[in-house]
């Protein structure tokens, strides 16, 4: 390799610590549940000053959409709006407990800042939740841990539904139909708090044809962390 | 208990005195003559004494009612001792479902364990000693024993940057083996909560390791379990100090 004069070399450091320079992310998310799954991810990089959600804060009509339904829909169009850089559903689907996926995120000036969601299910309005993690600047492979958030926009009755904003139950897409029972009576799972907290996790049952809920209590649980995930500044 | 050496590699010239027999052909006389002979010995480069690096791993429970059965300090060079989503070693299982820590004991290059059981709120300190290694892998992991098959620990931390006198504190999450159903029933795990079985060879979960969704137990709707609320835990279940003390 050609050797570069120190000189060129200081140039070159002040430009990479610069804050706001564009960047090619690899991104990885593992679900890191035995029995939950996570629907389409959105990553997302965007500038600091923008959020797609805030604990604490009540969630907005497009983070409501992912996180009662999975729907990437809303999100994208604030992405939009923001001239964010999207990885978007990157495992093609379902992102089932424990599996791995990758994908590749270009950034631009600006876009300095990354945010990961995804609606968890079974659950009402659960979702996993990075938050304007700041992009190092520098390269290498980093580590973040994260954890399950309830969007407090919905009931946690546990029982199978619709994954409508706004409308109760669960969206039950086709692998975990057999997973999850029936008839469930509702656990009364009305949120004290309306605002995005951390989740208080799923209660379940251990019949699969009554009791409050559809949710099975010894698979559909978890402890956080929920997700691991690597990035790979280049 | 080695010898010791030179510092340097010598070529030591020996100048000998060799008797030589000519016999002259045709005489009956023996000459006798005396001829110097190079004798070049290599002596080989000195072996230096190993160096201890040792370790006092400090475990702390911080379940209410999980005893941590005794935990394994590993030193490895490379890999993991587990992952989640990739199907577990037997070694693993064998500690995740009974508590027997000596097939994972065995896989590093240097280990250790504690005395016996930490009971809840209880700690100990482990040695653990490797030598002329300072770059090794840490890894940790102890059963929760009254589970089916959960377990915490760390799994490949690397060493190469703990100096002598510097000391590292995390905490470790549970992880569960998914080598056994999470039944919680009667006679299914061998903690004092149930007494029952430990190791069973055959596999009955979802067949890879994943972080532990927590037990559920009967005052939380699972009728059949001989769990209470006393038993659940939730993330981090231990702290470990490491310190490198030589």
């Amino acid at each position: 390799m050609k050797k570069l004069s120190p000189l060129f070399n200081l140039s070159v450091l002040s430009l990479l610590s610069a804050p706001a320079m564009s960047a090619e992310l690899d991104i990885s998310i593992q679900n890191l549940t035995q029995g939950m799954y996570f629907t389409p991810i959105a990553a997302v990089a965007h500038i600091p000053s923008a959020s797609l959600f805030e604990v604490g804060a009540a969630a907005s009509p497009e983070l409501q959409m992912m996180a009662e339904g999975g729907s990437l829909d809303g999100l994208a169009t604030i992405a939009s709006a923001i001239s964010a850089d999207v990885l978007a559903n990157p495992a093609g689907g379902l992102l089932a407990p424990t599996h791995v996926t990758t994908g590749t995120l270009m950034t631009n000036e600006g876009n300095s800042v990354l945010s990961i969601l995804a609606m968890i299910l079974p659950t009402n309005d659960g979702f996993i939740g990075l938050d304007n993690w700041t992009i190092p600047t520098e390269a290498g492979t980093y580590t973040v841990y994260i954890n399950a958030y309830d969007a407090g926009t919905e009931a946690n009755d546990e029982l199978r539904g619709s994954g409508m904003p706004g409308m109760p139950g669960m969206p039950v897409p086709p692998p975990l139909e057999p997973m999850l029972g029936s008839g469930g009576s509702g656990v009364a799972g009305a949120d004290a708090s309306a605002l995005v907290h951390i989740h208080r996790g799923n209660i379940g049952d251990d019949s699969m044809t009554d009791g409050k809920s559809d949710v099975t209590n010894t698979v559909h649980r978890w402890l956080n962390p929920i997700a691991k995930v690597t990035v790979t500044v280049k | 208990m080695l010898t010791e050496f030179p510092k340097n590699i010598c070529r030591i010239a020996m100048l000998l005195a060799l008797p030589l027999a000519l016999s002259a052909c045709g005489d009956d006389k023996e000459i006798i003559k005396e001829v110097p002979v190079e004798v070049i010995v290599e002596v080989p480069a000195p072996i230096p004494d190993p160096v201890d690096v040792s370790y006092a791993v400090t475990i702390t429970n911080l379940t209410n009612a999980q005893p941590l059965s005794p935990v394994a300090i590993v030193l490895h060079s490379s890999g993991h001792l587990w992952q989640v989503g990739e199907v577990p070693s037997v070694e693993l299982e064998r500690m995740a479902e009974g508590g027997d820590n000596s097939g994972l004991l065995a896989l590093g290059i240097a280990s250790a364990s504690s005395a016996g059981p930490i009971a809840p709120g209880g700690h100990e300190t482990i040695n653990v000693t490797i030598q002329d290694i300072t770059n090794a892998k840490l890894s940790v992991a102890t059963m929760l024993v009254n589970t089916n098959d959960g377990f915490a620990g760390l799994n490949a931390w690397s060493l190469a940057n703990l100096a002598v006198g510097d000391s590292w504190t995390t905490t470790a999450n549970a992880y569960d083996a998914g080598t056994e159903i999470n039944s919680e029933a009667s006679g299914t795990m061998p903690g004092p909560a149930d007494g029952g079985e430990g190791f069973n060879a055959m596999r009955a979960d979802t067949g890879y390791v994943a972080m532990h969704p927590g037990v559920v137990s009967s005052d939380d709707g699972l009728s059949t379990s001989v769990l209470t609320s006393m038993h659940k835990f939730d993330n981090p279940t231990i702290r470990i100090t490491v310190m490198r003390t030589e």
